[in-house]
C-alpha cells in the first residue's frame, strides 16, 4: 500500500522583506512510497531534498499538487488534521532538537507516546529501551539535553522518532554525527521499522548507510525548476 | 469531532478604532492556540472579547457546553457566563496580581475558587488546595503564606493553579510568562505543557514571544492592525511564513 502519494508537488518561496523575490523550488515532483520501502532522496545541495521533507510533515506550504500521507491530503488538510497525522502516523528525525530546557531527556523522548495516551510507566520503559540501545549513558537520562553533545542530541533525537512505531518516518541525516557503534545501532533501527512496514524517506549523504538500509533512491535535481538537469 | 470553541465573525471597536474584526476560527479538545502580533494589533481585545470581559459589537462564540452542546455566549445570561467563567473557563493574567487574591493565603486562593463551585467541606478544599500546590511546584510548606511574599514565578504558578483547580476545559492566557526570567519561563512552559497534555485542556495564549508559541501552541494566528493575517500550524507559520507581516516579525527575531 502506498503510504507516502505525492503528485506534481511545487514549491515557491516568496521573500516579501527581500524586494519580493520569487524563488521556485520544486515543480512537478511525483512519488510514491508504499509500506516497507526505504526511499533516499538525493541530489546536489539546493536540489530541495530537506524541502521535501518539510512539505511531506506539513511544516512548509505547497505551491500546488497534492501530498497524501496515509490517504489525507496535507496540502488541503486543517492543521487539526495535520497534528493528528503527526501524533498517530508520521514521525521526523530532525537534525535539530528543540526541546523546552528543563525537561529531562527521559520524558524528551517519551513524550511522543504520552502524547498517544500511554501511560507514563510504559512510555518511559520504551524510552529507557532506546536510550539504553543507543548508549546513552543512564545518569544522563535526567538531565536536560539541551547541554549535551551534538552526538548525544542526535541520539536523543533518533530515540524521540522512534519511540513511537509510526507507519510513515522521515528522516534527516539519521547518522550524521554519530561513532561507527551508534551509527550501526541507528541503521539496525532503520531496517527493523522498515520490515515491521514503515514507509520510511531520508537524507543519507553517508553512501555506505544508504546502501546498507534504502531500498531505493530518487535524485531531486530533476525537480528543481529553470536548471539544467 | 465538535470543536470546543467556535469563533464567527468577531468584531470589536472602540469609536472609529478597530480593536480587531472579521475573527473566525475553530478550537478543538486538547489543542493550544497561539495568538501573536505587536502591541496594538488586537491580540488582547480578541482575547477579552472571548472570555467574555469585552463585548463585541457582532459574531458569535460558540462553545460545547458540558451540559448542553454547543451555545453561543455571547447570547447567554450574566449569571450563565459567570458560571462559566468560575467552572469550565479560566483566566491566566500576564500580573499575577490580577489573578490571585493577594490578602488571601496560597491554600485560601486556590479553595476559593472550589467554594464558588459549592465545595464546603474544609478537609476536602484544603487537600485538594494542597495537591495543586504540589503539580505547580510550589512547597506545602506555604499553604499558609500570602502570595505578596511569593517570588514572580510563584506567583504566577499559584494563579496557575488556582484557576485549573476546577479543572477548566478552556483556559485562555494573556502573556503568561511575560515578565518572568527566562528559566522560570521553561519551568512554567512544561508545567503547562504537561497540564494540557495530561488533562486535554485546550488554550488560548496571547504573546509577543514566538519562542513561547513554538513551543507550546499547536496553532497560531497572526494579528495584524486587528485583522487575523495568517494563520496555520505554528511550526509552519514560522518556519514558512507567507504574509508579508509574519515574514517580518519571523526575521525580526534575535537569533540568540
Amino acid at each position: 500500500m502506498a503510504m507516502i502519494e505525492i503528485e506534481n508537488l511545487s514549491k515557491t518561496f516568496q521573500l516579501h522583506t527581500q524586494g519580493s523575490a520569487r524563488i521556485d523550488v520544486m515543480r512537478d515532483l511525483s512519488l510514491r512510497v508504499e509500506a516497507g520501502e526505504c526511499v533516499a532522496l538525493t541530489g546536489r545541495s539546493g536540489a530541495g531534498k530537506s524541502t521535501l521533507m518539510r512539505m511531506i510533515y506539513g511544516n512548509y506550504l505547497a505551491a500546488g499538487g497534492s501530498l497524501r500521507i496515509a490517504g489525507t491530503d496535507v496540502v488541503t488538510a486543517s492543521p487539526h488534521d495535520i497534528l493528528r497525522l503527526r501524533r498517530e502516523t508520521m514521525g521526523y528525525v530532525s537534525q535539530f532538537l528543540r526541546v523546552i530546557p528543563r525537561v529531562p531527556t527521559i520524558d524528551v523522548v517519551a513524550e511522543p507516546l504520552l502524547a498517544l495516551g500511554t501511560p507514563t510507566a510504559a512510555a518511559r520503559d520504551r524510552a529507557a529501551y532506546l536510550l539504553t540501545r543507543l548508549n546513552l549513558p543512564e545518569r544522563l537520562w535526567r538531565l536536560s539535553p539541551t547541554t549535551f553533545s551534538g552526538g548525544e542530541q542526535q541520539r536523543v533525537n533518533i530515540a524521540r522518532g522512534f519511540a513511537h512505531e509510526y507507519p510513515v518516518l522521515l528522516l534527516d541525516e539519521p547518522t550524521a554525527s554519530l561513532d561507527p557503534v551508534n551509527r550501526a545501532v541507528v541503521l539496525d533501527l532503520i531496517s527493523a521499522a522498515r520490515h515491521r512496514g514503515a514507509a520510511i524517506v531520508g537524507i543519507f549523504h553517508d553512501a555506505e548507510a544508504r546502501a546498507q538500509v534504502c531500498t531505493r533512491e530518487v535524485d531531486l535535481t530533476a525537480f528543481v525548476p529553470g536548471r539544467a538537469v | 469531532m465538535t470543536p470546543l470553541l467556535s469563533v464567527k465573525t468577531l468584531r470589536k471597536t472602540y469609536g472609529a478604532h478597530v480593536g480587531c474584526t472579521d475573527v473566525s476560527f475553530d478550537l478543538f479538545p486538547g489543542e493550544v492556540m497561539g495568538i501573536v502580533g505587536e502591541s496594538g494589533s488586537g491580540k488582547t481585545t480578541l482575547l477579552n472579547c472571548l472570555a467574555g470581559h469585552l463585548t463585541p459589537d457582532r459574531g458569535q462564540v460558540i462553545f460545547d457546553t458540558r451540559a448542553d452542546g454547543p451555545r453561543d455566549v455571547l447570547a447567554m445570561s450574566e449569571p450563565e457566563r459567570r458560571m462559566l467563567g468560575r467552572t469550565d473557563w479560566a483566566f491566566v493574567h500576564q500580573h499575577a496580581r490580577d489573578g490571585l487574591r493577594m490578602n488571601v493565603s496560597a491554600g485560601g486562593n486556590v479553595g476559593e475558587r472550589l467554594m464558588a463551585v459549592g465545595a464546603r467541606h474544609y478537609g476536602a478544599i484544603r487537600a485538594q488546595a494542597a495537591d495543586w500546590l504540589g503539580r505547580v511546584e510550589i512547597d506545602a510548606g506555604r499553604i499558609d503564606d500570602r502570595p505578596t511574599t511569593f517570588s514572580g514565578g510563584m506567583q504566577q504558578r499559584l494563579q496557575i493553579a488556582r484557576n485549573l483547580v476546577t479543572q477548566p476545559r478552556l483556559v485562555f492566557m494573556d502573556e503568561p510568562t511575560g515578565g518572568l526570567d527566562v528559566s522560570v519561563q521553561a519551568r512554567l512552559l512544561d508545567l503547562l505543557r504537561g497540564l494540557v497534555r495530561d488533562l486535554g485542556l485546550s488554550a488560548i495564549v496571547v504573546t509577543h514571544d514566538l519562542a513561547v508559541v513554538r513551543l507550546l501552541a499547536h496553532r497560531l494566528m497572526v494579528m495584524k492592525d486587528g485583522r487575523v493575517v495568517e494563520t496555520g500550524l505554528t511550526d509552519q507559520v514560522l518556519d514558512d511564513p507567507q504574509h508579508p507581516y509574519t515574514q517580518l516579525l519571523v526575521s525580526s527575531v534575535l537569533q540568540v
